[in-house]
């Protein structure tokens, strides 16, 4: 979508609340705001992502009060860093809006289970399988792959096939 | 090191320990591969941890080394007691994400499928639940009506359990002679069955005893800890995918979303017994309105051409081989997509790169999320309790291990 499209997209009143009123209360701290398919995503800095996520939860016209799901993506060869992505819904308006982080390998994102519990399970699956750390996450541990496992198999340089060790006679030979 | 404490009656002569229990990792009533620590004083719960993954089979690694139609069938093998509406979702994202409709008879025969497999669904999470309560006979019934739903199935596509019958653009082939009369018979009966289930369990004392008032969760924290289907509905919350933003043609046909009261057991069980009923009409209403026409979008750069042509006509042949074997490309972007799956909303966030092949599928499994409340919902009850908790949450761990 191009500046113009995009443009017209949030002029419509179904986005108004979710660009004009986010990019008004954190002005520079949101990076990059798209629309593609309907679906509004707000890349914002990762320092203030538990503030954001607040913030919207609590507003009268937005109250995301459901996360639907948060996620990693290893787009290290394309910006150079991973990206989070919080999914959130408003039960009361029915909306949805797409967060993002960015964040560079060995740096944490401030973890945002203060303010939906759901955030639990979801973040420990991203340290899981990306590496990247929750500040202030109440059990920051493994939760699919036993704890002394080595590596983070969502990485896009991790083997399809695994590492070879004396389980996986068939994995790549770790360089 | 385990703490002793006395009992709460202030006997200081009877001294309890806290003790850790290891439940699973494969107990019958913990659904499948689900190892629970649980800390334990006496017969109480103080703590209920649960440690997944021992089925861990990398989905979403494989996703990504897939091209896109390729993915279809792995997602049957997600929630496997309703993949129709594991492939509904996956494939209803990737149309988002390449721009296409398809035609509204293969709308209604996607709806038609996804409410049976939440009918089928309901069925063994009610039936497994009193099996895992004592109550052995409902399992029984259940599976007696479940068949009947695995025939229809059989009928559509083939097979009995992975179901691999929607495609993207459409589904892999229109509904088979005879399916309808059988399907219309089959909703005809099924309310008759389901006052037989309620008859053996909704008024039952000892049932009544086992699940109310059992693992109660308020509206607020249901959505605070992410719940959904019927175990957030049961807290009250009117919160359905269908109503509130409608997909395939749901908003076309009159059914109702029951919610409960209190959000305990007891309530996640009447929804489910309800949402069978509703699920049933909206089969049936289906059936009434299903317009004739194709079941596929014909849109050939994305589509591959019906079982009939590539039989009959060259091109059809070079160009369904064209397909499966370097796929599409769909436009750069990143869409999700949600839909309510008999155990919640099941959502599959899918990043393009342009190429053939998805840079990165997430998959949103309602099971995953809804397990966390198992430790919510536990503390302060008694061990036999904690069967109930499990139950009423109806995890499938195809689904949470992914």
């Amino acid at each position: 979508m191009d500046e113009k499209d995009l443009e017209k997209e949030i002029s419509s009143q179904k986005y108004s609340t979710l660009v004009t009123k986010l990019k008004g209360r954190f002005g520079r701290s949101i990076l990059e705001t798209s629309v593609f398919r309907g679906e509004v995503t707000h890349v914002v800095e990762k320092d203030v992502i538990a503030d954001v996520c607040s913030f919207v939860k609590r507003e009268n016209d937005m109250q995301f009060n459901f996360l639907s799901d948060v996620l990693g993506v290893d787009s290290r060869a394309t910006l150079s860093c991973f990206e989070v992505v919080y999914h959130l819904y408003s039960i009361p308006f029915k909306m949805r809006i797409r967060l993002k982080v960015r964040v560079k390998e060995n740096e944490t994102v401030p973890t945002v289970t203060s303010v939906w519990r759901s955030a639990d399970f979801a973040e420990r699956e991203t340290f899981d399988m990306f590496g990247i750390v929750f500040d202030g996450h109440p059990n920051m541990k493994r939760i699919y792959l036993p704890q002394d496992w080595e590596g983070y198999p969502l990485r896009k340089d991790y083997p399809l096939v695994g590492y070879k060790d004396e389980y996986n006679p068939f994995g790549v030979e770790k360089k | 090191m385990a703490e002793i404490i006395p009992i709460e009656n202030g006997d200081t002569d009877l001294m309890t320990r806290e003790v850790t229990l290891n439940m699973g990792p494969q107990h019958p009533s913990t659904h499948g591969v689900m190892h629970l620590i649980l800390h334990l004083q006496g017969e109480k719960v103080v703590k209920a941890e649960p440690d997944i993954g021992f089925l861990h089979r990398g989905m979403e690694k494989i996703a990504e080394n897939l091209l896109y139609p390729q993915f279809v069938p792995y997602t049957d093998r997600l929630d496997y007691l309703s993949s129709m509406t594991n492939n509904l979702g996956y494939v209803m994202a990737v149309e988002k994400l390449i721009g296409i409709e398809i035609p509204e008879r293969g709308k209604y025969v996607r709806v038609i499928a996804s409410e049976l497999s939440r009918i089928s669904s309901h069925l063994l999470a009610v039936g497994a639940w009193g099996l895992d309560l004592g109550a052995i006979t409902l399992v029984l019934y259940a599976f007696r009506e479940r068949e009947m739903i695995m025939d229809l199935f059989e009928m559509l596509c083939g097979a009995r359990l992975t179901y691999n019958y929607m495609k993207i653009g459409g589904v892999r082939g229109d509904l088979p002679p005879g399916f309808k009369e059988r399907c219309r018979e089959f909703v005809r009966l099924f309310p008759k069955r389901v006052d037989e289930y309620e008859g053996l369990l909704t008024g039952n004392r000892i049932w009544l005893q086992r699940n109310k008032g059992i693992g109660i969760v308020s509206a607020e924290d249901a959505i605070n800890l992410g719940l959904t289907g019927p175990s957030l509905r049961g807290s009250g919350v009117s919160w359905d995918i269908r109503k509130d933003e409608p997909y395939l043609v749901y908003d076309r046909f009159d059914f109702k979303v029951p919610v409960g009261e209190n959000g305990d057991c007891f309530d996640r069980y009447m929804c489910r017994v309800e949402e069978m009923r509703q699920a049933a009409r909206i089969v049936e209403q289906a059936l009434d309105q299903l317009p004739e026409g194709p079941v596929n979008a014909d849109v050939p750069e994305f589509v591959a051409p019906s079982r009939k042509d590539i039989t009959t006509n060259m091109e059809a042949l070079i160009h369904h081989f064209k397909l499966i074997a370097h796929g599409f490309k769909p436009p750069v972007g990143e869409v999700y997509t949600s839909i309510e799956a008999p155990k919640g909303e099941i959502g599959y966030y899918i990043k393009s790169d342009g190429t053939e092949k998805p840079f990165r599928v997430k998959i949103r499994a309602p099971s995953f999320v809804n397990l966390q409340s198992v430790d919510p919902l536990s503390r302060g009850l008694y061990f036999a309790d904690v069967v109930a908790v499990i139950s009423s949450l109806d995890p499938v761990f195809g689904e949470v291990d992914k």
